[in-house]
């Protein structure tokens, strides 16, 4: 009498768990303005990418053309497969000092799979990821970038 | 309602006034013939792009919207696409049979579509036994399946078919009871005579709790049989690539492609006959108005409305459930379905034995 009514409890169980299941792919259905398909080549005007979206390493300027890179190279350290390379230079600075500056932040996209893991390291966080993916190129050279603008310099204030 | 009769013998008539009486016979058999392929070909085609559709809206996407007005000639597109397609031969294939599997996948459902009653007078073949043959017929489609899965000569292949035959010779069994405990109710197994008790209430009122009964036992187990929705270990993707129809290629895949969605046709439109009433319109006993309402739809379209709504049902479950093991399909069946299948075979003789239904 036991295992009878738990056989019947047993159907009675699969029974709900199943229709909560498709209570739950009902709600999909009527619920149509809610679906997440993007309809790229038509909204490209208002297609805004989310705030966590990799699309590419960026080194950002503020409006004095000054950029918050060290060139102290960790992030060339860090980056798994290479696609960081660092060129730095020496200058004077007008107190007589010698100092090591950037000189081309060279950043291969074509070997950067964006794993994040340069821009958690960067220390003085000079470099983020930016949210562009349109990516195509007739040409595999016009991957290769320099991140800092030509005639950028580092800011005040930031030091190692 | 318009009768469909009258349509196919002025038909009738005009060909034997034209033609000798053995011409008349061939040439209506041609036309049917010709008809039930368009039937398939364009229904099944439109069954592919609505289940990818539905599947797409059940995951919130948005399904094929690139070829022609959302994706409507994606299917026709696809279908050309395997049209064009090289048949390939795996070798070491036992050819006869590899060649043979997708016909005789494909003439199963059309044996089982001649007895379907799509609305009044239009209808191929009118049995006395229609349940009985199209019980019989719709299980010839294994041989098929286990013929492909054996002539492949692919490990993958075997495993599917074995895994279909066993599936679906288990579940054959749950099918043809819950029809009996319908046939009970009927007390026919012709379709016509079916669909004509059901003119002042559908058999899913009249038997109430039995009946209904039925009809979940009826939906869970037709879409075993059909190989799809959870149900769909005999082309398990992930563990044996696409199952019995792995090694085909072309239009013979289509084939495979094709018949599991009229298969699936084929079972809702048997429910809906024997269930819902068929092209039978909505009606409820002795409200005249209500029922002189309903009449004005034609029977054609009640019937593909229901069909629809049950293909509908299908779907669901396909897209809502994970797929069972083997071991749990067969516990299912023999330890859940056909125990309380009998039981409700025995409830509704009771229903019916004592005149308790509506």
């Amino acid at each position: 009498m036991r295992k009878l009514i738990q056989y019947f409890v047993t159907v009675y169980k699969g029974f709900v768990t199943l229709l909560t299941g498709m209570k739950v792919t009902g709600k999909y259905i009527v619920t149509p303005w809610k679906h997440i398909t993007q309809q790229y080549p038509e909204n490209r005007e208002t297609l805004k990418m989310f705030d966590r979206f990799r699309g590419e390493v960026i080194m950002p300027h503020n409006e004095n053309n000054e950029h918050r890179c060290t060139g102290c190279g960790i992030c060339e350290m860090s980056c798994p497969n290479g696609s960081i390379e660092i060129i730095s230079k020496v200058i004077m600075t007008p107190e007589g000092k010698k100092k090591k500056i950037i000189d081309q932040h060279i950043y291969h996209l074509g070997m950067c799979t964006l794993c994040n893991l340069c821009v958690k390291a960067c220390p003085s966080d000079a470099i983020a990821m930016g949210q562009n993916f349109e990516h195509a190129v007739f040409d595999r050279s016009q991957l290769t970038k320099v991140l800092n603008r030509p005639g950028s310099k580092i800011a005040e204030g930031i030091t190692e | 309602m318009y009768d469909f009769t009258n349509l196919t013998q002025n038909i009738h008539l005009w060909l034997s006034s034209l033609l000798s009486p053995g011409l008349t016979t061939t040439v209506e058999w041609v036309i049917i013939g010709v008809s039930y392929l368009l039937f398939v070909a364009l229904f099944g085609l439109f069954l592919v792009y609505a289940e990818r559709k539905v599947c797409a809206a059940f995951q919130q996407r948005l399904g094929p919207m690139r070829v022609g007005y959302w994706g409507l000639m994606q299917t026709l597109a696809d279908f050309i696409k395997l049209l064009m397609k090289e048949l390939i031969t795996p070798r070491g294939a036992d050819k006869f049979l590899y060649n043979l599997a997708p016909y005789i996948v494909m003439v199963s459902p059309f044996l089982a579509l001649a007895v379907i009653p799509f609305a009044p007078g239009l209808q191929a073949l009118d049995f006395d036994i229609g349940i009985f043959y199209i019980i019989a017929v719709s299980s010839v489609g294994v041989i098929g399946i286990l013929l492909a899965g054996w002539s492949s000569n692919n490990k993958y292949s075997l495993i599917g078919a074995m895994r279909s035959g066993a599936q679906v010779l288990s579940y054959e069994l749950s099918v043809t009871l819950s029809l009996a405990t319908m046939v009970v109710l009927a007390g026919s197994m012709q379709f016509s005579v079916i669909v004509e008790g059901q003119r002042d209430l559908w058999f899913i009122f009249k038997g109430h709790i039995p009946a209904i009964i039925a009809f979940i036992l009826m939906l869970i187990s037709g879409t075993a049989e059909t190989n799809r929705g959870p149900f769909d270990l005999a082309e398990a993707e992930s563990e044996l690539t696409a199952g019995f129809h792995t090694e085909y290629s072309g239009i013979k895949f289509a084939f495979f492609f094709l018949a599991e969605y009229i298969n699936m046709f084929i079972v809702a439109a048997v429910a809906t006959t024997v269930f819902l009433g068929g092209w039978m319109p909505l009606h409820f006993g002795s409200f005249e108005s209500f029922n002189h309402l309903m009449d004005f739809i034609p029977g054609i379209v009640w019937f593909f409305i229901k069909t629809l709504g049950v293909i509908f049902m299908m779907m669901w479950f396909k897209w809502s459930f994970p797929r069972l093991r083997v071991d749990q399909i067969l516990t299912l069946e023999w330890k859940y379905l056909l125990p309380i299948n009998l039981l409700n075979l025995l409830l509704m003789s009771l229903v019916v034995l004592t005149r308790f239904h509506l």
